[in-house]
């Protein structure tokens, strides 16, 4: 058993907000304790709904920004409390992927640009090499050699997020963070870069923390599944456990609530009530109760905590009695 | 008769020279109380299609058909005064970002009443008070909890399920008999989604009204319309019933498109994905515009665009339709073989 890449225990964030002059300010808790392994050449994918701290978690897993408590562990290291040399030393080994290819590569700089830049400012390499090492990472992904020279704008939704992906892997890094990557695509090129996902993890074992909302794709690519709401783990397991028998209702309503194009789906479908509560205020207990159709009393003023059931963790109180 | 009648819908924009096609040669019809999905990927030309129902192109874009009538009325001589009383009470539409439709600048009742105030009923156009127990009452339909309390709210109030809610609301105000949906889920999250569409299909059946759900997600369209068109670079390549065309696609693109769906393959496997992307406004090729990223493309489908043909419920737009087996038909092997040299049958 190789020791994990990635390693969360408890990990939170909070955000103080100002309400005005003389209110007092008010925490939201956007990663509320969170735990995860991740180890190398696997896919962890994130789900949940907006607003549930899929991307606050990607901050964190970036160094974009530090948690707020508990432990992040990259490559063995705690994230949080390293010095700056500790991370600038980490910080190559975690890249990202945005979900808009339209807005994340800079419209001024050409290819040759947006790829050598990392190498740039963190490897020694003089210009030949860097030019060299950027050729290479595009015909891996799938670009032309003409390419080189050309301008975001010259390209397809398909072709930038091919751009953005060799952008991510120029530092050949151990963890890419990839933030809803397919979400702004066509369904043809959606899988183009899937593929493409896929077949650069075989080569180089490359560990992704894959956020989306997404089933079907997330079904496709990953290894381990974690659904979140509100900033809580509800559900977490092996991809095969998760979606052969959901236990939490919120896995089993976000599933529920996936199109399918398999006519028999759509049968047992139970579509949720209401909206994600605000983080600002949310309900006591289970965050997820006054959605809930399996809500008790005892959802209201306990929260559950993420206990073993079959092979997954859930998070909620009826889960073995629901399981039946 | 049907309720919508197109067929040779064609959409032109740039100069009479060199026209851009957006919308090629493009026929379907709707039935009242019938869904069809309009499906196909981005420049495809779906919107253009439903904006040029409404009348919403403007100059330089050019609108031609053999046929556009909605309930026998032809909607290409209709004057601007007419398509005024028409537009946005017998058709209304709804669009793909919410919150980018309703105007920031007034409540949520205000933007309600001016649409009660221009296409109600006798009493609504003359009494305020009328006007918002109507716009409360449709807050109440389209399932706002606490209507009362968000008819005073503003647009940036609102969230994306909630803002959605409501320019339904404002469509089905003068009980339309075809409500337009250009991606009307696209940007909600899947549990909004699930809502927004039980909404849409229970209000659809209640009225009886018909829908055009325009969307690039096969799923949604499988699991709520009755009929679908695909569309392909401007070109509608296959219609019919849903079922059918989701268990034997007969053309190409659908066939690859289906394919490529992650939902077919769960195993981490290659997904089965369509090379190449769709055509933009300089590279459309001559023949089939498919023909570059097609399988089975030969020489024929290169130089000679396919009519679109067929007999019965669903009809396809390609030289070679595709049998049950998802095989091309109609002297394909023939054809292939002969293209390639040194080769035998």
């Amino acid at each position: 058993m190789t020791a994990p890449l990635l390693e969360a225990r408890n990990l939170a964030r909070h955000y103080s907000v100002g309400r005005g002059l003389l209110r007092p300010k008010a925490l939201v808790r956007a990663l509320d304790g969170v735990s995860f392994t991740l180890t190398e050449g696997r896919t962890l994918a994130v789900v949940g709904e907006s607003g549930c701290g899929k991307s606050t978690l990607a901050r964190q897993v970036t160094m974009i920004e530090r948690p707020t408590a508990g432990v992040l562990l990259l490559d063995g290291a705690d994230v949080a409390a390293a010095t700056a040399t500790e991370r600038k030393r980490l910080r190559p080994l975690v890249q990202m992927v945005f979900q808009n290819p339209y807005a994340s590569l800079n419209p001024r700089k050409n290819v040759g640009s947006l790829l050598t830049e990392p190498l740039a400012i963190n490897t020694a390499l003089d210009a030949d090499a860097r030019r060299d090492a950027a050729q290479a990472m595009m015909a891996r992904v799938g670009l032309r050699p003409e390419h080189y020279g050309r301008y975001p704008h010259m390209f397809s939704g398909g072709q930038r997020q091919r751009i953005a992906v060799a952008r991510a892997l120029m530092l050949r890094p151990r963890l890419v963070v990839a933030d809803e990557p397919v979400s702004a695509l066509d369904v043809s090129i959606q899988a183009q870069v899937l593929n493409l996902l896929m077949d650069l993890q075989q080569e180089m074992g490359i560990a992704y923390l894959f956020v989306s909302h997404n089933l079907q794709v997330v079904r496709h690519i990953a290894n381990f599944v974690m659904v979140m709401y509100l900033g809580k783990s509800v559900e977490q397991g092996s991809k095969a456990d998760v979606f052969a028998r959901p236990a939490h209702p919120y896995t089993r309503a976000l599933l529920a609530s996936t199109p399918s194009i398999n006519a028999g789906a759509r049968a047992d479908r139970v579509p949720l009530t209401g909206e994600l509560p605000s983080p600002l205020n949310p309900p006591s207990g289970c965050a997820f109760h006054k959605r809930c159709p399996y809500a008790i009393a005892r959802c209201s003023t306990e929260t559950p905590a993420l206990e073993p059931l079959g092979g997954t963790l859930v998070a909620c109180h009826r889960a073995a009695e629901l399981a039946t | 008769m049907a309720l919508l009648d197109i067929s040779g819908l064609t959409v032109e924009f740039g100069t009479e020279a060199a026209p851009f096609r957006a919308v090629d040669d493009v026929d379907f019809a709707i039935d009242a109380g019938e869904i069809v999905g309009i499906v196909g990927e981005s420049g495809s030309g779906k919107t253009v299609t439903a904006l040029a129902l409404m009348g919403l192109i403007d100059y330089p874009g050019r609108v031609r058909a053999e046929t556009l009538t909605f309930g026998g009325r032809d909607l290409i001589e209709l004057s601007d005064r007419e398509r005024r009383t028409l537009v946005g009470k017998d058709i209304a539409m709804i669009f793909q970002d919410p919150l980018a439709s309703l105007n920031p600048c007034f409540t949520v009742a205000f933007q309600l009443m001016e649409t009660l105030r221009i296409h109600g009923t006798d009493d609504e156009r003359r009494h305020r008070a009328t006007r918002r127990a109507r716009a409360l009452q449709l807050l109440e339909q389209v399932e706002i909890p606490d209507a009362a309390a968000r008819l005073d709210a503003y647009p940036h109030q609102l969230s994306g399920g909630m803002a959605q809610r409501v320019m339904m609301a404002m469509a089905i105000a003068c009980n339309p008999r075809l409500l337009i949906a250009d991606e009307p889920t696209t940007a909600l999250d899947v549990t909004v989604q699930a809502q927004v569409l039980a909404l849409l299909t229970r209000l659809q059946r209640d009225r009886h009204m018909a829908l055009m759900l325009i969307t690039h997600d096969l799923a949604l369209v499988a699991e709520t319309a009755h009929r679908v068109v695909v569309m392909y670079a401007g070109r509608e390549v296959e219609a019919g019933p849903v079922p059918d065309i989701f268990t034997t696609p007969r053309h190409p693109y659908t066939q690859a498109l289906l394919a490529a769906l992650p939902e077919h393959n769960t195993d981490r496997t290659r997904l089965r994905a369509l090379a190449g992307m769709v055509p933009g406004q300089f590279d459309r090729p001559t023949g089939c515009t498919f023909s570059p990223r097609c399988e089975y493309a030969v020489e024929r489908c290169r130089r000679e665009a396919p009519p679109l043909a067929g007999t019965g419920a669903q009809r396809v737009r390609c030289h070679f339709p595709l049998d049950a087996q998802g095989r091309p038909t109609a002297g394909w092997t023939e054809q292939r073989m002969a293209s390639v040299p040194g080769s035998t049958p």
